[in-house]
């Protein structure tokens, strides 16, 4: 109760200037991980520098909850490569490995097909209806590195959004109370 | 200045900043491995050559695959996965890969190995350009890491061909 009544009595002696300032500093935290977070998008070439594994078609290399960084340069996709793709009107992206490449000898397009190391069946049957192959447009980025668990974090804030407003909301109270 | 909360903010702060530091070294240190592995193919047998009936070429092929992939490993390797690829050129693709077999290599104990297999994965064509068609046989491994950055490489075999007629 103490401990309530004094974060009551802080809220309530709060100035404008010192309101003023926390908001400023807010604003800081959220920038600075707008900035980052941007700053990611400019260097790897990708509009989703990090992925969370969501599913266990690339165990046990890649298991739920995985974080993978990507990039996507301008370097010819060629087998072995896991790439993460989108299927046209679906929204969740998938990271599997390319097993098979054709490459167009005018125009440099490719064809793609994908699999998951764990799956026993390659991905047509993932891809649209009647769409045989991935093409460079599909492809969002391709996985250079990992970095074990760190991605339950978001799987259990998407999952069990309560969590997320709990750990919004204490972070946000800490702020407006801190006093430095 | 020294509530429970700026304690708890200041160790979780220096906890993460050095689980990343370490997992950052780990990474690093794949780079002083010394890597030589090595691998033979032979084609044992060509199983089958036909046209499909919506006229892309396909074979069947029998592999002897040997590779000696142990210094691959290191302390931050979680697995290695291997794989077989054909790779050839056509008038219309200036390359074509395509994976015949894999492998997923889980520990160093079982990453020497002799296998003979028929191709796991079909090896279709785009068209109908297999009939005496040239190839590169290449073993290709990708070393996913207990964390940190991946990498790939390959061994590329070349001088192998397929018979002049559908069989």
């Amino acid at each position: 109760m103490g401990w309530i009544g004094e974060t009551m009595d802080s809220i309530k002696s709060i100035k404008i200037r010192q309101l003023l300032t926390q908001a400023v500093t807010l604003g800081m935290i959220v920038t600075s991980a707008l900035i980052i977070w941007k700053g990611l998008m400019c260097v790897t070439g990708t509009e989703s520098p990090v992925v969370v594994v969501l599913s266990g078609s690339m165990e046990p290399g890649f298991q739920r909850g995985d974080i993978l960084f990507l990039t996507m340069t301008k370097e010819p996709i060629r087998t072995g490569e896991i790439v993460v793709f989108k299927i046209d009107g679906r929204d969740i992206p998938i990271v599997h490995r390319a097993i098979e490449v054709h490459e167009r000898k005018t125009t440099g397009a490719v064809d793609v097909l994908t699999k998951g190391d764990n799956n026993e069946v390659d991905d047509i049957g993932l891809y649209a209806d009647g769409q045989m192959w991935l093409h460079r447009h599909h492809i969002m980025g391709r996985a250079v590195a990992f970095l074990p668990y760190v991605g339950w974090v978001t799987i259990i804030m998407t999952e069990k959004p309560i969590i997320k407003y709990i750990l919004i909301g204490a972070l946000g109270l800490l702020v407006i109370t801190s006093k430095d | 200045m020294h509530s429970f909360g700026y304690r708890a903010n200041a160790l979780l702060t220096f906890s993460v900043t050095a689980l990343a530091f370490i997992c950052a070294i780990a990474s690093f240190s794949d780079k002083f491995s010394n890597q030589n592995p090595s691998a033979e193919i032979q084609i044992l047998n060509i199983n089958r050559l036909k046209k499909q009936s919506y006229g892309n070429d396909e074979v069947s092929l029998t592999l002897d695959i040997s590779a000696d992939l142990q210094s691959l490993f290191t302390w931050n390797t979680k697995q290695v996965f291997a794989f077989v690829a054909a790779e050839y050129e056509t008038p219309m693709n200036s390359l074509n890969q395509v994976s015949l077999w894999d492998a997923i290599i889980p520990d160093k104990e079982h990453a020497k190995f002799r296998i003979q297999t028929s191709n796991k994965y079909r090896f279709i064509d785009q068209g109908h350009n297999l009939r005496g068609k040239e190839f590169n046989l290449t073993l290709h491994w990708h070393v996913m890491p207990k964390t940190g950055k991946m990498f790939a490489d390959k061994i590329v075999m070349p001088g192998y061909s397929l018979p002049d007629a559908y069989k």
